[in-house]
């Protein structure tokens, strides 16, 4: 059990709205083992970003949560009192947000902040916490450390600013890493260091990762597995050669279909689409989530919920009934239906 | 497409013509200075966001603007749209001087798309009004010809009739986005300079954009300017591509060339740095040191060299000058014989 970092079993999400009741994560079942990264991937409005807050506690106060299962290290950190939680954040498991500028305090120096969060959790001086501050921010690649420290969050560059909260959520140790997006405000050169640097740190400190992103792209090339979620729920999950290599979700497929690939696809040719919209989550949904924009929908898809299923012999699972029929179709009509 | 439309594009250039076409849109020798404060009691230093940069884009091409942010990609997209007039250098649309054109006449010509469909487009102002509002500028169509051709623009762009009045917060961010299109071509531009038109949308809508920008293109025989940090997006895209780093083009070339040979070494930075969908291939190294330079502070010699995995003895004293040849142009002292030579000697 001691492998298992977080296990997460039927997490379900809600949000009181004026229409009725948003149905935000539908069921969300996945697992990290100590050394792994998996990533959360969807659109925007699938639910990841809940999904994670959902795991951290840090849910807005009117959203409802409930699972099966929500456990650290075999501990329950559901139902648990709200000091337990805080003493559980930042300590056993950290999370790195998208705009980092917003995440850190504008008031605090970066010294203060990166050892604010080991003298929070740990009966340690603040020599020694500045002594592991430095050593973590040499760590992440930022030069001349020590005065860095005493220099304010505007004072830095955005991709410094992210190898800071990359920093501070090390400072613990943590077990269990969130990121969130960790990458998109960033440039693309700077996106490829700190991807890089998160996976070597990750291995190094034999943490457990949750990648959350919607670029298929930081996926496919960071991922032990994958987690692909539409409209709340996990429609395709698997390890990334399997999600990548054989896609078998009509969504997956499709999302695979939509991204330009220099060598693979040909200039100006038309690139795949998904037509229509996501569909609302407010009430409840009969059948596929998915359905009304699949070009492989039968009656049959929009009459009772579908399951997530695994392939025979493997990890890999979909949420499809017509997934085995579908096995070397085109995954979407070239035609564009804007 | 409606036959009014096909009739008004004719007469102009198609794609693939591009070669021998003329200039649509062409930059020489431009530089945009900024005065840059440094606090209280301190004299003002100067920026150099845009340095001495040659672009010559012809009708019916797609030229791909690619660099990393504060590199001056979106001050020239500015100046090229006249929306801010060159330090020095100057700019030809279409073989006339931009200096000295009014404002109105360069919108009839260029038009901009910009980044995010959601800070672009007026949320007091009905998607009706939106899209009219440049032929209201220009003048000469009363309210009924304006709605007509309104109505025919959200067809082209593939929005509903039943959009006309919405507004911005009732739309997705690709209906959005759409509206910026149908804006910015109502007044049939023969040019469009597109700063990072997908960037903030999901993937799924982002290629419809990009298809819907394909269409266009060819169905009006437009121009496209296209920035983009995105390089499968501007590799799927554009015939052909330039590189800027710190305010100046360090490589331009065909897109085939560019992706197949990359010559600067930044270009070859840009071009490990994306990550397509395909596993195994692991996250790549870029080996750029992580520091962008401070542009008030310059480096010295080649402004890449503190950066650059491959710099050598004149990197950080001699600047690099432009060499042109079959391959494209680039800056670089790699591919510079006579510098390589003195070295040698």
């Amino acid at each position: 059990m001691s492998d298992r970092i977080l296990s997460v079993e039927g997490l379900e999400v809600s949000l009181p709205v004026p229409t009725g009741t948003l149905n935000a994560v539908q069921g969300v079942s996945f697992h990290v083992e100590r050394g792994e990264t998996v990533c959360i991937v969807g659109e925007s409005g699938c639910g990841k970003s809940l999904t994670a807050l959902a795991i951290m506690d840090l849910l807005p106060k009117r959203a409802r949560r409930t699972a099966r299962e929500l456990t650290l290290l075999g501990e329950p950190i559901i139902g648990v009192s709200e000091s337990a939680m805080s003493d559980l954040r930042g300590n056993r498991m950290a999370m790195i947000f998208q705009e980092p500028m917003t995440s850190l305090n504008p008031a605090y120096t970066i010294g203060n902040q990166l050892e604010e969060a080991l003298l929070r959790h740990r009966k340690v001086s603040r020599a020694q916490a500045r002594e592991r501050a430095v050593h973590l921010l040499e760590r992440v690649g930022i030069t001349a450390a020590g005065q860095r420290l005493r220099q304010y969050p505007h004072q830095l560059s955005g991709g410094l600013r992210q190898r800071v909260m990359i920093a501070m959520a090390l400072m613990t140790g943590p077990d269990l890493i969130i990121a969130d997006e960790p990458t998109t405000a960033l440039d693309v050169t700077i996106q490829a260091q700190i991807l890089h640097l998160l996976a070597e740190l990750q291995r190094e400190f034999h943490m457990g990762l949750v990648l959350i992103t919607h670029d298929l792209g930081v996926v496919a090339r960071i991922a032990t597995r994958v987690v692909v979620m539409y409209a709340g729920q996990v429609v395709e999950t698997g390890t990334a050669a399997e999600v990548f290599g054989a896609p078998r979700h009509p969504y997956t497929r499709g999302l695979l279909d939509c991204i330009p690939i220099p060598g693979k696809t040909k200039r100006g040719e038309r690139l795949g689409t998904i037509p229509g919209m996501v569909p609302s989550l407010v009430g409840h949904m009969q059948g596929c989530h998915f359905a009304g924009r699949c070009n492989y929908v039968v009656d049959a898809c929009r009459e009772a919920p579908i399951s997530l299923t695994a392939t025979p012999g493997g990890a890999h699972q979909v949420r499809c009934i017509r997934a085995d029929e579908l096995i070397g179709e085109r995954a979407t009509a070239r035609e564009d239906v804007a | 497409m409606s036959a009014t439309i096909a009739a008004r594009s004719a007469g102009v250039p198609q794609a693939g013509a591009a070669s021998s076409a003329p200039p649509m849109l062409e930059a020489i020798d431009v530089t945009r200075m900024f005065m840059v404060s440094q606090g209280f009691m301190r004299a003002k230093k100067p920026l150099h966001a845009v340095n001495g940069v040659n672009l010559s884009i012809r009708q019916g091409e797609v030229v791909g603007l690619v660099g990393e942010s504060g590199c001056g990609k979106t001050t020239l997209a500015r100046m090229l749209l006249g929306l801010m007039p060159p330090s020095s250098g100057s700019l030809k649309i279409d073989g006339q001087p931009l200096t000295g054109m009014r404002r109105r006449d360069v919108a009839r010509l260029v038009q901009p798309v910009f980044q995010d469909p959601y800070s672009s487009l007026n949320p007091r102002k009905s998607v009706g009004s939106i899209i009219g509002l440049p032929l209201r500028v220009q003048g000469g169509v009363n309210s009924e010809e304006e709605k007509k051709r309104v109505l025919e623009m959200m067809e082209l762009v593939g929005l509903a009739r039943r959009l006309y009045d919405n507004y911005p917060s009732q739309l997705s961010g690709g209906q959005r986005q759409r509206v910026a299109i149908a804006r910015a071509l109502i007044n049939r531009p023969r040019m469009v300079i597109c700063d990072e038109p997908t960037s903030a949308l999901d993937v799924s809508v982002q290629s419809q954009i990009l298809n819907l920008l394909q269409d266009l293109r060819r169905e009006l025989g437009l121009t496209y300017l296209l920035i983009s940090h995105n390089l499968a997006v501007v590799e799927h895209m554009a015939d052909r591509v330039a590189v800027m780093y710190l305010g100046r083009i360090v490589e331009q070339t065909d897109t085939d060339t560019l992706f197949r040979n990359p010559r600067h070494p930044y270009t070859e930075a840009l071009l490990k740095s994306v990550l397509t969908p395909e596993p195994g291939l692991g996250v790549p190294d870029t080996q750029l040191g992580a520091a962008y330079p401070n542009p008030l502070n310059m480096p010295s010699g080649c402004r890449f060299h503190p950066r650059c995995a491959r710099r050598f003895g004149p990197c950080d004293t001699i600047v690099p000058r432009p060499l042109n040849s079959a391959e494209g142009m680039v800056e670089c002292h790699l591919y510079d014989d006579d510098v390589k030579k003195e070295v040698a000697a």
